[in-house]
């Protein structure tokens, strides 16, 4: 029942795909040097205007890509022999949206909610490459996504930044070479202030901000105490002694990588407080905090943050869902950019995720930012931040081919995406979606009407989990981030 | 650089300039709005036009208006005149932090709750109404949602010392969480575990709920019966001796009821699949009720279904999810541009409390996706007055309507659009929340 439409959508979603792959064989395009003797496809998006985010903007600009790669970008760009011409006129391009917070694409819950430092959990091992939101926020444009646990723990699991190579494999989604994660969270969700316990089982520790902080003291001086005796054992062997390994750990190893600054902290928190608490206790551990997500009250500390050197990934103006955000204020991310921190602007949600284009103006409603401020917030900010700027978050020679063509300029509420490159090839057509909608709405009905002979009644409806942090279960209030301390 | 300080004196310079506070806007004030573009919605935009406000009320609206003796004038040069926009479906007034229960009051305990009157909570010191206002929503309807018949909707605009100079009118209908065929995986609170509910045990729990639904109109009506005798003096029953008749006694739940089963107030349908819209279609021509049909992301499905039997739709919101994991992936955005397109009449909500402000933003997105952009102005002015039935007060600018007027720097369903002022009925409104509050104070943090 469920896997018919399953199914359906599914095949849809991989209709569309081999449609715009064309003959590429259902091969992943390598974004690393194709290997020799691969023919290389050569693309020329001509006539719209460039929007490079890092360069300014180029009025009837064309674009070359090769091998998935950014070739040229400039004036007066001639197709070469055998390259695709996409005429781009009257249109605008930009770089592939980041979206620096994001829970698609995950099979089963985003939450391991059961201990407090849940370290040895990875997104990665339940990335689901059939989530239709990929396809989804895809159309929105965004073309990589941070995949992160929920914030139900002080300290959760590893990330995986992925691009939304729809119709992929999972293992085919992971950005290489990205560096590797993790989430922490602070605050009202890792004290489970707004989850009751299921009857007759005991609270979790901890239920305080004071005890979040030495939740994650506690396991630091673990990771340090477990990383001194590998350091001891390697002297000694080294020394050509007999000696018996330490223990593997494997909550432990992660947080080993962060003291060695080799993993990325992602701290989820809202409050001016915990956000200084972190900053110090990383400070006293000899690490940075490489994103600050959320952080609402960002602008109170924006000083203590640029300091520190953390980003921050906020949202445009989400407020007021649970008291850790009344004081949110929608200048959050223009006040704290004022002040030299690198902001982005993120989704959480995987409806947001279909048009941060929109969020991204409001930066320049609320603070004044400008367009290319704005439009920083979702491209090259978030690469930044995530450590993948050589890579993607402009349109630059030699940085991947991650495009988005709109209708018209992507800080207007009238533009639409059209078309969404990722690697160079086209992953989203709108024309394409909507030219194959009639032979897939034929397919529906068929498969309906196979499944009434067999039951003689319509069946149930997938639906959405209900994401509403405010209304009840059948009228959710539209989603917030209280979803995440969903049990 | 230059714009930006601009934007920052229009945000917080212009007070002083004008020297005006809301204390001192009262509603004796009279003010001439000049060589602004008006947008009156009902009519032909006017270029360089006048608007008078005097009682509250638009008192001239034109090209050639003279401007009364001892009016207060705003220079509007370069500047849209627009009717204040109305949210048809929100818990503004009624909630303040979400997850705090002490400050939320929306969902009462009970199925059947239609006494409940959602204009006596409503609280007009709530941080939220300025911050919604500030956009340019100067009008929104606030509802109860809990339990299968929730309560009284009331209409207010977000402006007044009290909920009784907020009231516009109430109660608009009564908000009915139509009930669901809810199947599939959900997570019981019982258990504490996810469990699998099968269709027919949906189905089943639906019927059963629309049969108690069933009966409470059945009792009203009897109960509407029995009133109307004894407010005729006609004894009931056989019993025509004057001395065996019993006083008439009021039931509160009933008497909620009695213009809802009369056909003179709406009940406003939750539903959003089109499954659950068509049976409440059929419900409503069963139990000859009136209904408008709020969320109805589906409605498009049956279109047609409802533009016969004339069914207005308070669609929202735009800016969701589709609701089938196989809908096209513009579902959503497209559903208004198809309600249009059938001729069924419909208003935008955001089924929100604390972004309310973005409703704009939902009719822009439909405008995108191939509703005419005319027709989405319409959706968030005068086509919610009319649903309501207060056309004649609310929803465009004419003269003798209520004076919910925004003057915007530019299109408002633009989001780098500003609004320069604000009037709500006939006052002007400061433009201060707790927002440009916080920002001033940590901005100059040293």
């Amino acid at each position: 029942m469920r896997d018919a439409r399953a199914f359906a959508a599914r095949m849809w979603g991989l209709a569309v795909s081999a449609c715009l792959l064309g003959a590429s064989l259902g091969g992943s395009v390598s974004a690393q040097a194709p290997s020799s003797g691969a023919r290389e496809e050569v693309t020329l998006i001509r006539g719209g205007t460039i929007l490079t985010v890092t360069r300014g903007r180029i009025e009837n600009g064309s674009i070359l890509i090769r091998g998935g790669k950014i070739a040229a970008v400039g004036r007066n760009i001639d197709a070469p022999p055998g390259a695709k011409v996409i005429d781009a006129t009257g249109k605008y391009i930009m770089p592939g949206i980041i979206d620096c917070h994001s829970h698609i694409a995950i099979d089963g819950g985003v939450n391991e909610g059961t201990l407090s430092v849940t370290s040895m959990v990875r997104i990665e091992d339940v990335l689901d490459p059939t989530d239709i939101n990929i396809y989804r926020d895809l159309a929105g444009g965004v073309t990589t996504a941070n995949i992160l646990h929920g914030s139900a723990n002080a300290i959760g699991g590893l990330n995986a930044v992925i691009k939304l190579r729809w119709g992929k494999t999972a293992s085919e989604m992971l950005f290489e070479g990205a560096m590797p994660g993790i989430k922490f969270a602070l605050g009202e969700n890792p004290k489970r202030s707004n989850f009751t316990p299921p009857p007759g089982t005991p609270r979790r520790y901890p239920a305080t901000r004071l005890g979040v902080e030495y939740t994650i003291r506690e396991a630091f001086t673990q990771a340090r105490n477990y990383m001194l005796q590998w350091e001891e054992y390697e002297r000694r062997k080294r020394a050509g002694e007999n000696v018996v390994p330490p223990r593997r750990d494997l909550k432990l190893e992660p947080l080993v990588e962060i003291l060695q600054g080799k993993r990325l902290v992602h701290a989820h928190a809202y409050r001016a407080d915990e956000i200084l608490m972190l900053i110090r206790l990383a400070e006293e551990f000899g690490f940075k905090i490489a994103t600050f997500q959320h952080v609402l009250e960002g602008y109170k500390v924006a000083r203590e943050l640029a300091a520190h050197g953390a980003g921050a990934s906020t949202f445009s103006d989400w407020w007021a869902y649970k008291v850790e955000a009344y004081d949110a204020i929608p200048y959050n991310g223009a006040l704290m950019a004022r002040k030299g921190v690198l902001v982005s602007f993120n989704s959480d949600s995987a409806e947001l995720a279909r048009r941060l284009n929109l969020e991204a103006a409001k930066a320049m409603k609320y603070g004044g930012l400008s367009e290319d401020e704005a439009l920083a917030l979702i491209t090259i900010n978030p690469a930044k931040q995530l450590r993948i700027d050589h890579r993607v978050g402009s349109i630059e020679v030699g940085k991947d081919a991650d495009l988005v063509i709109y209708s018209g300029h992507p800080l207007s509420v009238y533009s639409i995406v059209e078309k969404v490159f990722i690697d160079g090839q086209l992953y989203f057509d709108r024309e394409a979606d909507l030219a194959r909608r009639a032979e897939i709405q034929k397919e529906k009905e068929a498969l309906r009407a196979r499944e009434r002979g067999a039951e003689r009644r319509p069946g149930p409806r997938n639906r959405p989990p209900d994401e509403g942090t405010e209304g009840n279960a059948e009228h959710p209030l539209p989603p917030g981030p209280g979803k995440e301390v969903r049990p | 650089m230059r714009k930006r300080a601009f934007v920052l004196i229009v945000a917080f310079g212009l007070w002083p300039v004008l020297s005006l506070s809301s204390a001192r806007a009262q509603r004796g004030e009279i003010y001439a709005i000049t060589n602004a573009r008006i947008v009156p919605i009902t009519g032909p935009v006017i270029e360089r036009g006048t608007v008078v406000i005097r009682d509250g009320k638009i008192a001239a609206v034109g090209r050639n208006v003279s401007i009364p003796a001892g009016a207060r004038v705003i220079n509007a040069q370069g500047m849209w005149v627009y009717p204040g926009f109305i949210d048809s479906g929100t818990t503004i007034g009624l909630t303040e932090i979400g997850q705090v229960p002490a400050t939320v009051d929306v969902n009462e305990i009970g199925d059947f709750n239609p006494q409940l009157k959602a204009i006596v909570a409503v609280n007009p010191a709530s941080e939220l109404i300025p911050v919604a206002r500030v956009n340019g929503i100067t009008t929104v309807l606030t509802t109860p949602r809990g339990g299968i018949l929730s309560g009284q909707a009331a209409l207010i605009n977000l402006d007044g010392w009290t909920w009784e100079e907020m009231l516009v009118k109430a109660p608009i209908g009564i908000y009915f969480n139509f009930p669901t065929i809810a199947a599939g995986r959900f997570f019981d609170p019982e258990t504490f575990q996810p469990r699998e509910r099968s269709f027919e045990e949906a189905r089943r729990q639906r019927e059963e709920r629309l049969q108690r639904v069933r009966r409470l109109l059945d009792d009203a009506r009897a109960y509407a019966k029995a009133k109307r005798a004894a407010e005729a003096g006609v004894p009931e029953g056989n019993a025509a001796n004057a001395r065996d008749r019993q006083p008439f006694l009021i039931n509160p739940v009933l008497e909620a009821l009695v213009p809802v089963v009369e056909g003179t107030l709406p009940l406003i349908v939750a539903a959003n699949d089109d499954r659950d819209i068509k049976a409440a279609v059929e419900f409503a021509e069963e139990q000859k009720v009136k209904i408008i049909i709020s969320g109805g992301l589906e409605a498009p499905k049956v279109a047609r279904l409802l533009k016969e039997k004339n069914i207005p739709v308070l669609l929202g919101p735009v800016l969701s999810l589709p609701r089938n994991e196989d809908d096209p992936y513009d579902s959503t955005f497209t559903a208004a541009k198809q309600l249009y397109e059938a001729g069924v009449k419909f208003a935008f909500l955001t089924n929100d409390a604390s972004n309310v402000r973005n409703l704009p933003y939902h009719a822009a997105m439909a405008v995108a996706f191939g509703l005419p952009r005319d027709e989405a102005l319409r959706a968030l002015t005068i086509s919610p007055a009319e649903i309501f039935g207060v056309a004649d007060r609310l929803g465009s600018i004419e003269v003798g309507k209520m004076a919910n007027l925004v003057v915007w720097d530019g299109d408002p369903l633009e989001i780098r659009s500003q609004v320069r002022y604000l009037f709500i009925n006939g006052r002007l409104v400061s433009l201060e929340t707790r927002h440009t509050q916080l920002y001033e104070r940590y901005r100059n943090r040293p």
